[in-house]
């Protein structure tokens, strides 16, 4: 892909316009980094942005920055990172410095509080539509040791409090072991 | 020097902040409240309120207010960047490695396993939000009566959008805002 001028314009469009979107949290931005670098730009596979999006929860730091740095490193090295990252930045940035002079007036509308409310119900589909077809793919693999593993990640953190890198450990030692595992069977196995 | 004072603050709490959103708030208060007594815990419950209005992380939004109070424009900017310094840092760091040994076997294996992870995650993360959403509480148990009918209708009417026509999410947001006014303000 060409690295032009107007390639970095849409990645930090893009990156600024998700960043604009992601109300309810950081997660939020995982489908909608989803529909634009894997759907609509098809810059990154289906896969492929699931592993970065594992490697930005891994890291300390809010996950949607996390995220986009890591898709503009991806997409063009140390300078895509620096894009994306302005593109991640500015719409908190302008918005809250704008908020934080008239605060109150703004916390006191009716029009904004009704609009909040409203949003909160759709932002709730977005992030459950994600999740459906998240979950269906490693479902529909029909392998077992990932759908528990799926189960067990979620009531560990849901439950049980359990610290992210705790289960993001795990689960990748569990993936380690049971991929030797299965080089092993198609390889004969090891000699006994 | 206050912009060094705001800059290493808001480095600690990007650096010390796993999990995103709210594992970031006890951070951004021991430093706000406790250490520098840049806001009062009145103030600090402002933050989160706006954080949950506005859009982008909340450790974001926080430096932003916070640098805005301290030291105006500036204080803002600086904050931020020091927020943001951490993640740049060890994100690029994991990236690298990622992309160097992905095809080693071992890593493989190790990244098929963190995907069931990541779902998981972003399931229980997304179930908070659907409960905040349907019944005003982040958490387990909800009692049915504190469900908010006009808010299942948005959500299932969403939801099928999304599922059945090719609206993407940005507008689903968008329209879901607009029912909301017209909901809740208008009628």
């Amino acid at each position: 892909m060409k690295k032009d001028a107007s390639f970095y314009w849409t990645l930090f469009l893009s990156t600024f316009t998700l960043s604009a979107f992601t109300f309810g949290g950081g997660y939020v931005i995982v489908p909608l980094m989803q529909k634009r670098f894997v759907r609509e730009l098809k810059w990154i596979d289906e896969e492929e942005m699931l592993d970065l999006v594992a490697i930005a929860q891994s890291a300390p730091g809010p996950i949607a920055v996390n995220s986009s740095i890591i898709v503009g490193y991806r997409m063009a090295g140390i300078l895509g990172a620096i894009v994306s990252i302005i593109g991640t930045v500015l719409p908190p940035l302008l918005i809250t410095t704008l908020i934080s002079y008239f605060y109150v007036a703004f916390r006191e509308n009716p029009i904004v509080s009704a609009l909040l409310l409203g949003m909160q119900a759709g932002v709730a589909a977005v992030i459950i539509n994600v999740i459906y077809d998240m979950a269906s793919k490693i479902i529909l693999q029909k392998e077992w040791i990932p759908i528990v593993m799926m189960i067990l990640a979620f009531a560990a953190t849901l439950f049980f409090d359990v610290n992210i890198l705790i289960v993001l450990a795990v689960c990748g030692i569990v993936g380690i072991l049971n991929h030797q595992e299965k080089k092993d069977e198609t390889e004969g196995g090891p000699e006994v | 020097m206050i912009y060094l004072q705001l800059f290493w603050s808001f480095f600690q709490v990007g650096l010390f902040s796993f999990g995103g959103g709210y594992a970031a708030l006890p951070l951004i208060q021991q430093q706000v409240i406790e250490n520098n007594h840049w806001l009062s815990s009145t103030e600090f419950i402002d933050i989160i309120t706006i954080s949950q209005m506005t859009p982008g992380p909340i450790a974001i939004n926080a430096s932003t207010f916070v640098g805005t109070k301290v030291a105006g424009l500036p204080g803002s900017i600086i904050a931020t960047i020091g927020c943001v310094t951490p993640s740049c840092i060890i994100v690029l760091l994991l990236a690298r490695l990622y992309y160097k040994y992905r095809n080693l076997s071992i890593v493989q294996g190790m990244i098929i396993g963190l995907r069931p992870a990541v779902v998981a995650l972003i399931g229980s993360a997304g179930l908070s939000i659907f409960l905040t959403a349907l019944f005003n509480k982040e958490e387990f148990p909800v009692s049915l009566s504190d469900l908010n009918w006009i808010s299942v209708i948005i959500f299932a009417i969403c939801f099928l959008i999304l599922r059945k026509t090719k609206f993407g999410p940005i507008q689903v947001m968008i329209a879901s805002g607009i029912a909301g006014i017209a909901i809740y303000y208008i009628f």
